[in-house]
């Protein structure tokens, strides 16, 4: 559906081939219907935020004070930073139009006449392309003072965040748009709906989730909760990297799909003479799932409940799926390793990178994620000891829910679940006289 | 003085009208100083502030913040390595290595001959394409060893300017 005319030869990021494509002529239809209409679309269509939480953008926007008389926000979070992720810059590079419409018709049926793309400061390229991009739909009436001549008029602005990934969280990335260190704020009291940007009622949507408002417009909500799976609903953006032959981007209806399906048929399976060891299904912070494991359980499947058993190559690419064998689905950053990967390095990769993001506000994510860092470095670096598994549980733990944000469940995450499902190797790395690497492996600390 | 261009100086004004409140703009300002100038001094910061109506520790604490701002010149080059771990276990460090041999240089230094700049950064989201490499503004894919050597002797060799930049 996002995917539909990028990967067509020819096809480019200007506006006449947008145009020519039929681009904008959902904005067009759009600004002739009733706001409210267009939000209960977005309410029917179920569709679920593509950031990393997966909290329904239809409730987030009816969640928005409507009452206090202040002006509505729109940031659009293309702060694109969870590693193992890459749909934004794809979207934005390829297609930048796409996500103006987007972000048109969610202002318009929220009544925002200001909008910002709130974008990483590492795509000066993808920034440049969106300042292109805005300039020619201004230029085209389709943003401005009054679109298509329906006396409905918005502004929309790209501001370039600067190499933080806190800023991905929607209240530090506000208090980052309004020139401060981005602290994420705490909530209650400033759910951005209500007390966001400028302390106004602020909507913050992921790229892709507002990519999907252009398509909901366009079909109707009832035929995009069609697509997909009940509760997972409309299609969905998977990035795909690491130890696979065909790793990118594929965009598939929700749920379709199972990772086995996603990482064999789809990708190509593992490298030559190489075995699938584990994967982290929704970008970094998610839980690691080990190939081997077995998930057991019972779950709805239409008005019944129905045990399931499965491996990882059978759990299907859902939110809810994913969440029942303890993981997420995040940002669909899906990261293979196989069997060439020490688990112990990469946790040590993703603490290095949890520790330096760390924002510094609150103490047991500042502190937690250094001493997980120092203690995987540690190990790595020729100390491992029997103990040290144990130790980074216990930091870890005391992390989790004890944050302003949900940076601290995301950098817990990794280390609470390396260590449990790979509890043997951890083990074995502390007893090994000296640290072997496998044959083509890569340093990784 | 703070000698910067007409141009940057336009683009300032252009951003500072785009936010219906000052502050917003230090990020765009100090983006902005920064290309100017290649990095941001303690004289850019205050006048920084003073445009902005701020005190210069509002300024300062962001410079301090975000990793992409510096406070020194770097070398004529900017080479970013992805360090996180999609790239890493494709060959991340080992890319970053070869760079570092080839202008003789440690992480984060000015190389001897002034060309470059080599750092190691945080996940670029082109995952899917690792290892991968910035240099300037420009994003290289698939930068395995070989890739690595064969850019160096670009830059070494005065690389399009698509290619450079700080």
């Amino acid at each position: 559906m996002i995917f539909r005319h990028v990967d067509e030869p020819g096809y480019t990021s200007d506006l006449a081939c947008y145009v020519r494509n039929g681009g904008y002529e959902v904005l067009r239809k759009a600004v002739a219907r009733k706001p409210e209409e267009l939000v209960d679309q977005v309410k029917r269509s179920g569709l679920r935020g593509r950031g990393g939480a997966g909290f329904p953008c239809g409730v987030k926007w009816t969640l928005l004070d409507r009452k206090s008389g202040k002006p509505i926000y729109l940031v659009v979070n293309a702060d694109e930073s969870e590693p193992g992720t890459f749909k934004d810059r794809y979207i934005i590079h390829q297609d930048p139009h796409q996500l103006i419409e987007g972000s048109m018709i969610t202002c318009f049926a929220n009544r925002v006449e200001r909008a910002y793309i709130y974008i990483r400061g590492e795509f000066p390229e993808g920034a440049r392309i969106l300042e292109r991009a805005i300039a020619e739909a201004r230029a085209a009436n389709f943003v401005g003072p009054d679109i298509l001549g329906s006396g409905y008029g918005c502004e929309m602005y790209v501001h370039r965040g600067a190499g933080a990934y806190i800023c991905g969280e929607e209240t530090g990335l506000i208090e980052s748009l309004e020139g401060k260190r981005p602290y994420p704020r705490i909530k209650p009291p400033y759910f951005p709906a209500v007390l966001g940007l400028y302390q106004c009622p602020t909507i913050v949507n992921n790229v892709e989730t507002i990519c999907h408002v252009k398509h909901i417009a366009d079909m109707g909500g009832d035929a995009f909760s069609k697509i997909g799976t009940p509760n997972n609903t409309g299609t969905r953006i998977y990035c795909v990297s690491g130890h696979v032959r065909r790793p990118g981007t594929y965009e598939f209806d929700v749920g379709r799909l199972t990772i086995g399906e996603l990482l064999h048929e789809v990708c190509g399976g593992p490298l030559p003479g190489r075995t699938f060891k584990a994967v982290i299904p929704g970008g970094s912070s998610a839980k690691v799932l080990r190939f081997g494991e077995r998930f057991r359980g019972k779950r709805k499947v239409g008005a019944d409940m129905v045990e399931y058993d499965w491996g990882v190559e059978d759990i299907p690419l859902d939110f809810d799926s994913l969440g029942m064998v303890g993981s997420m689905g995040g940002s669909g950053g899906v990261i293979v390793m196989d069997d060439s990967v020490s688990m112990v390095e990469a946790l040590g990769n993703i603490n290095e990178f949890y520790a330096h993001e760390s924002c510094g506000q609150c103490t047991p994510c500042r502190e937690g994620s250094l001493w997980m860092k120092k203690i995987t470095a540690r190990m790595v670096h020729g100390d491992a000891r029997a103990e040290d598994g144990a130790l980074l549980k216990s930091v870890a733990d005391q992390i989790a829910g004890r944050t302003i944000c949900a940076f601290g469940e995301a950098c817990a995450w990794p280390t609470q679940s390396f260590v449990a499902k790979f509890g043997d190797e951890f083990t074995a790395y502390a007893q090994a006289k000296k640290q072997t690497r496998a044959e083509g492996a890569a340093e990784l600390v | 003085m703070m000698n910067l261009t007409p141009e940057t100086l336009g683009r300032m004004d252009e951003a500072i009208a785009h936010y219906p409140v000052r502050r917003s703009a230090v990020l765009p300002l100090l983006h902005l100083v920064q290309e100017d100038q290649g990095h941001v001094s303690d004289e850019a910061i205050e006048w920084i502030a003073s445009k902005l109506g701020l005190q210069p520790i509002n300024v300062y604490e962001l410079v301090t913040f975000y990793p992409m701002f510096r406070r020194k010149p770097i070398g004529r080059t900017h080479i970013k390595v992805c360090r996180t771990l999609s790239c890493a276990i494709m060959g991340g460090y080992r890319t970053c290595a070869e760079f570092q041999k080839a202008f003789g240089t440690g992480l984060g230094q000015v190389s001897p001959d002034g060309e470059v700049t080599v750092e190691f950064v945080e996940c670029l989201a082109s995952c899917g394409t690792a290892p991968v490499v910035m240099i300037g503004d420009k994003l290289h894919e698939r930068v395995d060893a070989a890739k690595a050597r064969s850019l160096s002797e670009d830059i070494k060799a005065g690389a399009p300017p698509a290619a450079r930049g700080r």
